[in-house]
């Protein structure tokens, strides 16, 4: 499957992935590991994202979708493939190589929970990738991290608080701070708002919008819930089994899905209106 | 499937009244920091065949409302007020060992976490059994295993009488969840309790959990309460909705009412906020602001004030939930708001949504 994707901006693609294989061992054996399988995870996918776009990221658990964002950024190592960053190769470098390019590429998780230490304090937890990229020190920083936790909805009081005085919908706030604190142009956005309340979902998803409007951002935004998917994203792409099997405009992934697997998945989404899914129900009565 | 549900016949017993009666349901909790009403004045009631689902976030009661009515919540620092009724019968004051008797083989309950609500050392079909035979040790080992082959085939498990030897981790999450339905149905149930049944599921897979509780609700008349935060779920399987907020039902009616004509501004914000795949996307999704109250620290007055664009003076009382539109008495809701002002201010751009503050 290959998509070299639209290349209507100037400048190309600024994350371009192609033949991104993940595969882990299955290891048998007492003494000695033999290998007797592989999960393939991800599987041979290649996408691209152009500068200022959203990329949505749909699949059921399983599908490979976490995986493919942790090789991409590097997080874990590929099997093979490459991984292209504002055309430079990333596959393959070294932690150190590494280290400036993760100025340049952040992540938000999906569990506002586990994802932060509990033992740190707000403005340590945003700010210390500023002091580790040495980006500003002493009274800058504080001042740097007080305006980014204003600027995701938080109060810059919050500094010397410790994430358990915070809820849910305040902790993916301080994750979204953290990954912005060094000013990426990419981020992946893995399940950001699959474990809020649905009150607070829409605003985790209206805040991640209005801050790609400010500051530039490109998203790639990973979920399994192919409604919020629709809405935040400029293209889709569908996976399972650790394949992409479609990519299209999100309004026509949606409307018209081509692959068998996308319109099962589209079928399977409750639709939260009684009339039509009495309606559907009766026509899936009829011809199933 | 059939459009329309043919309710069971009630079973006989116990006069004319409601199969399940919860009445004036209050719960609070002793806690370090004071006490908390997680449930504050619940009523409803459950005929055989229908379904009932109770929606709220994180906080709102829902699920300490479900848990109290077979008497999970009992404890030390607990302290329950109230009524709860099954055919007649007052289950908040029976003791932990009549209760028992109850759990299972009236009342079954399903949670959201099957891979947590099983055991792990055990195999499903020896947990199916030890059910059974709990609550009739007459009944042998073959034919309690017998059944339970029966049961997790009509759950939907391919292959029942290989599967019946799996241990829990052969199975996938979504055959975890059917084992547990079918342990509930083991004993038989007159009602059955789902406590957020598909949230840890893919959607495929929840759309086949929703569909299989669906057809034992009509094809065994069984009585349902689900408990959930997804209004598309709600919208798929539900007769009757309650939403609940700051541990207060808000809004009681029947699914066409809470998703055609919502009165309470809350149950507006949850419709508004909604993704969906039906209608054109909205340039910005439009939000509920603020956070849900603690319940700790209740607002004075109607709960939901502090996050109401359309709070004004009355808001400081408590509304009570009433019939407001006179020609629907069963629908009922608490915002003091006139219903023609109502029906004005939860249209935004064509649907029903919450205004943002500005």
């Amino acid at each position: 499957m290959s998509d070299v994707g639209s290349t209507s901006t100037a400048g190309g693609p600024l994350l371009e992935v192609t033949d991104l294989v993940k595969h882990f061992p299955i290891k048998s054996g007492l003494l000695i590991d033999r290998e007797v399988d592989q999960v393939r995870a991800v599987d041979g996918i290649s996408f691209s994202v152009n500068k200022g776009e959203t990329l949505g990221l749909v699949g059921e658990s399983g599908s490979g979708k976490s995986t493919a964002c942790r090789a991409v950024l590097q997080l874990l190592k590929p099997t093979s493939g490459s991984v292209k960053f504002e055309g430079q190769e990333i596959a393959g470098l070294s932690r150190r190589e590494l280290r400036p390019l993760r100025r340049e590429m952040q992540m938000i998780f999906q569990d506002p929970y586990a994802s932060l230490n509990p033992r740190k304090r707000v403005g340590q937890i945003v700010g210390d990738q500023l002091k580790i990229q040495k980006v500003a020190s002493g009274k800058a920083l504080r001042t740097r991290v007080e305006e980014l936790l204003e600027r995701v909805g938080l109060s810059p009081e919050h500094y010397n608080r410790f994430p358990h005085e915070f809820s849910g919908g305040q902790r993916q706030r301080i994750g979204i701070a953290r990954a912005l604190a060094l000013g990426p142009k990419l981020v992946f956005c893995d399940e950001p708002v699959s474990a809020l309340d649905v009150s607070i979902q829409a605003q985790i998803v209206n805040l991640l919008d209005d801050l790609q409007d400010e500051m530039g951002l490109t998203y790639v935004f990973v979920a399994h819930d192919i409604g919020v998917v629709r809405h935040i994203s400029d293209r889709i792409a569908v996976m399972n089994h650790g394949k992409i099997v479609e990519t299209g405009e999100a309004d026509q992934v949606c409307e018209h899905p081509r692959d068998a697997y996308t319109k099962k998945l589209l079928a399977a989404v409750p639709i939260p209106d009684p009339r039509e899914s009495r309606a559907r129900r009766e026509r899936a009565g009829t011809t199933g | 499937m059939s459009a329309t549900p043919e309710t069971a016949p009630a079973p006989s017993g116990a006069g004319a009244g409601p199969l399940l009666a919860v009445e004036n349901l209050r719960v609070g909790f002793a806690t370090e920091d004071g006490r908390v009403q997680a449930v504050d004045g619940v009523n409803f009631e459950l005929e055989p065949g229908e379904v009932l689902a109770i929606v709220g976030e994180s906080g709102s009661g829902k699920s300490v409302t479900a848990q109290t009515i077979i008497g999970l919540t009992r404890s030390p620092n607990s302290h329950i007020e109230g009524s709860v009724r099954l055919s007649g019968d007052e289950l908040t004051t029976k003791s932990e060992r009549e209760l028992q008797k109850v759990r299972g083989s009236k009342i079954a309950m399903i949670f959201q976490d099957p891979m947590t609500s099983l055991n792990p050392v055990y195999t499903v079909g020896k947990q199916i059994v030890e059910a059974i035979r709990a609550h009739d040790s007459s009944i042998g080992r073959s034919s309690a295993r017998e059944q339970a082959v029966e049961l997790l085939g009509a759950v939907g498990i391919p292959d029942a009488e290989r599967r019946v030897n799996d241990y829990p981790h052969e199975f996938s999450g979504g055959m975890r969840q059917r084992a547990m339905i079918a342990m509930g149905l083991a004993l038989e149930p007159s009602v059955l309790i789902a406590d957020e049944p598909t949230t840890a599921l893919d959607v495929t897979i929840q759309a086949q959990i929703l569909h299989l509780i669906q057809d034992l609700n009509r094809s065994r008349g069984l009585a349902t309460i689900l408990i959930t935060h997804d209004l598309g779920v709600v919208a798929e399987v539900a007769d009757r909705v309650l939403v609940m907020y700051g541990g207060k039902v808000v809004e009681q009616g029947t699914l066409d009412d809470i998703f055609y004509d919502p009165q309470h501004p809350y149950t507006w914000g949850l419709l508004g906020s909604l993704t969906r795949l039906d209608q054109p996307r909205p340039h910005r999704l439009p939000q509920i602001s603020g956070a849900p109250p603690s319940l700790l620290n209740l607002p004075k007055g109607c709960a939901f004030r502090p996050r109401c664009p359309h709070e004004f003076g009355k808001c400081k009382e408590v509304p009570g939930l009433d019939p407001r539109l006179p020609e629907d008495p069963n629908h009922r809701d608490r915002c003091w708001l006139e219903p023609e002002q109502k029906r004005k201010l939860r249209e935004i751009e064509g649907r029903i949504g919450l205004e943002e503050p500005t």
